[in-house]
């Protein structure tokens, strides 16, 4: 076997896998779309955060524009959780945003919406977001209800 | 009867003495390919020759088996996605199981089936038919010239080819769940986009096949180098090379699942 | 500073394990510029011989001295650096079967000089020319017979000028031709290069014209030793059986075994 017909397949090979990790890299992996260089930490205290995840999606108008990375309890307050994101630095958010913990269907993963207020003032990197709303824990919910259910029934008995 | 059972005791002793002393000797094995790798990268054109080998002829079957695990995929995920309407999700199930798991562990059995066993049969000849002797008397160490270049080509080519059994895995479930049964094209990449993340899925995966990469061709080096010099003792050791790097992956695989994708 | 003996063995003891040395005391001393044979039957520990004098395996005791160097005593290095003074021929030649002839008698040019191409084919040409196979330098070894690649073996061991040539059998599993051939080109290429050879065979006819000196070997001892004319004139009847290849003598027929009557009636594997 000539030595340039090994030289030209060799070659061949490491372009064709080369090629696959970048198209892993970008069109299968999230390289392209948020990459973590030019993000901006911001972070959120919740009573609640639910079933949401280190990764998990923020999303505002149900575009994504930056991921969970970071979930504890606050060292000052422990009934308070804090989560901080990574939020995509081409975006900007007054600093009235909610922030809210919602479910993508009824039993789909957890993300956190932003739902863009009116103030002037823009988020700054490190700032913290005032305005959350928690996780609807649907099991809660669902306890919640049978519980005033249960209280409402005995009420229509004495009224027979 | 307690004379059975020491005999049976001594025997098992034996064996696992037997392994360790074994293991030792190839950990030596290793620790020499490390020191005398200067050449295979000194004259890279002897590595380049072996990627050739290695790589480039394992091509074909690394691409059409991955083109059909992901196809399989697609069919099987499609089918059991639909059943929660959920079948949007088919991005995501064939890319993160190929990418995290069938990649590098598919594509690795492969290799060691393919690659892995051409490396120990070819060694174990070059014993036989005494031209690492010869190589030895003319003032050449084989394990410089023929074993390293021939370890480092598996280094090399495991993971790309990994990463090439992935992309063409998700290629075939791309072809299958879209163009074939019709998942939304755009729901297909997007939820995929968003649910693999680089670092943590499509880079573990690289690492796996590095390490898978190591393994095989460590295993097929020093099965070759070590191999009776006999016609038995060559498809011998080409048997063992397949049998042990097979577990070697399987068992490597699950130690670096339980690392890597603890707690996310 | 040149001793008179290339290769000189003292007192070498040889064993793979303990209990059944290969080499039980071995004197021998091979002056510059002959060719020597070290003969023997099969099994003999000649061939270990020529490994203990390339440095292949380490003598338990003793001493193997080549060109006032002793091999067991040398490091790594030291050792590599001797072997490029040496040259072997294998038994079958053990031709690199992933490169042409030609790259087989360019390998060590290639692996230890600078030299440039074009000298390096200069070189390799006068080398295959040497073996009369100058029309075969594109061939793969796959492609060539038996006496062939002997012969190309030998045009890659003489590649470098060794001082101290090696031959594994060169004889063995030759057609008298080819077998006629290596003969001679051993005796030539011995004297044309001014190296000393060693070849350890047994083939006897074939050897006793070429050689100037013979050590016969037998169960880890030297049995006898002369020049052809003293071994073929020898009363000797170990060398008498040896040169005359007689069936039985004192090499027996049998290999060590129980009595045949034992066998015969099964009660050694009762």
């Amino acid at each position: 076997m000539n030595r340039a017909v090994i030289d030209l397949w060799v070659g061949i090979f490491v372009a064709i896998g080369l090629g696959a990790l970048v198209f892993l890299a970008f069109k299968v992996g999230n390289l392209g779309s948020v990459s973590s260089s030019d993000s901006y930490e911001l972070s959120a205290k919740f009573d609640n955060i639910g079933g949401l995840k280190i990764r998990a999606p923020v999303k505002c108008a149900g575009v994504v524009i930056g991921r969970v990375s970071d979930i504890k309890l606050d060292p000052e307050d422990n009934r308070l959780a804090v989560v901080t994101m990574k939020v995509d630095s081409r975006y900007k958010f007054p600093r009235d945003t909610f922030a809210t913990i919602n479910t993508s269907g009824l039993l789909g993963e957890q993300y956190l919406g932003f739902d863009v207020g009116g103030e002037p003032d823009l988020l700054k990197a490190g700032d913290t977001i005032k305005k959350t709303q928690s996780a609807v824990v649907l099991e809660k919910l669902i306890s919640q209800f049978m519980f005033s259910k249960a209280s409402e029934a005995p009420t229509p008995a004495p009224a027979k | 009867m307690l004379d059975g059972v020491a005999r049976v005791l001594r025997m098992l002793g034996g064996n696992v003495v037997d392994r360790i002393w074994r293991l030792g000797y190839a950990s030596r094995f290793l620790f020499s390919v490390f020191m005398l790798s200067g050449t295979a990268f000194g004259r890279f054109q002897l590595t380049i020759r072996e990627i050739y080998f290695s790589g480039v002829l394992s091509l074909v079957i690394i691409a059409v088996s991955g083109l059909f695990v992901g196809m399989v995929l697609g069919l099987q995920g499609y089918d059991t996605l639909q059943r929660y309407g959920s079948s949007e999700a088919l991005g995501v199930l064939v890319s993160l199981s190929l990418v995290r798991e069938l990649g590098p562990v598919v594509a690795g059995l492969l290799f060691a089936s393919r690659a892995g066993s051409a490396m120990t049969a070819e060694i174990g000849l070059m014993k036989t038919t005494e031209q690492l002797s010869a190589m030895e008397m003319m003032a050449v160490n084989p394990v410089a010239r023929v074993v390293a270049p021939r370890f480092w080509a598996g280094v090399i080519s495991m993971p790309l080819l990994a990463a090439l059994f992935s992309a063409l895995g998700v290629f075939g479930g791309y072809l299958v769940g879209v163009v074939l049964i019709g998942v939304d094209n755009g729901a297909f990449w997007s939820q995929m986009q968003a649910a693999v993340d680089f670092r943590e899925d499509v880079l573990n995966g690289v690492i796996k096949s590095v390490v898978f990469g190591v393994a095989v061709s460590w295993i097929a080096v020093f099965e070759g180098f070590d191999a009776v010099p006999t016609a038995e003792g060559v498809s011998g050791a080409t048997t063992r090379t397949v049998v042990t790097s097979s577990l070697a992956i399987l068992a490597l695989d699950f130690v670096l699942t339980a690392f890597m994708f603890r707690g996310v | 500073m040149a001793t008179q003996n290339l290769v000189e063995l003292r007192n070498v003891v040889f064993a793979y394990d303990k209990a059944r040395p290969v080499l039980k005391g071995i004197d021998m001393a091979i002056p510059r510029g002959r060719v020597v044979a070290i003969m023997g039957g099969s099994g003999c520990g000649k061939t270990t011989t020529m490994r203990l004098i390339g440095g292949q395996l380490k003598a338990s005791s003793g001493e193997v001295i080549v060109d006032g160097e002793s091999v067991s005593r040398l490091d790594e290095r030291a050792l590599y650096a001797l072997r490029r003074r040496m040259g072997m021929l294998f038994q079958f030649g053990a031709l690199f079967t992933d490169m042409s002839v030609f790259d087989n008698v360019a390998f060590q040019m290639r692996e230890h000089t600078d030299l440039p191409q074009a000298l390096i084919n200069d070189l390799v040409m006068m080398k295959l020319n040497a073996v009369g196979l100058r029309g075969a330098a594109e061939l793969m070894p796959s492609e060539l017979s038996g006496g062939m690649a002997r012969r190309v073996a030998l045009a890659r061991a003489i590649a470098l000028d060794p001082l101290l040539m090696m031959y594994d059998e060169p004889f063995a599993g030759l057609d008298p031709i080819s077998l006629g051939v290596i003969g001679q080109l051993i005796r030539k290429l011995n004297d044309a290069l001014g190296a000393t050879s060693i070849i350890v065979t047994h083939d006897v006819q074939e050897s006793l014209q070429i050689v100037d000196y013979i050590y016969f070997v037998s169960e880890g001892r030297i049995v006898a030793e002369g020049s052809p004319a003293e071994i073929r004139a020898s009363r000797d009847p170990w060398v008498h059986q040896f040169v005359w290849a007689e069936a039985d003598g004192p090499v027996p027929f049998q290999f060590p075994s129980p009595p045949y009557a034992q066998d015969l009636l099964g009660a050694a594997h009762a």
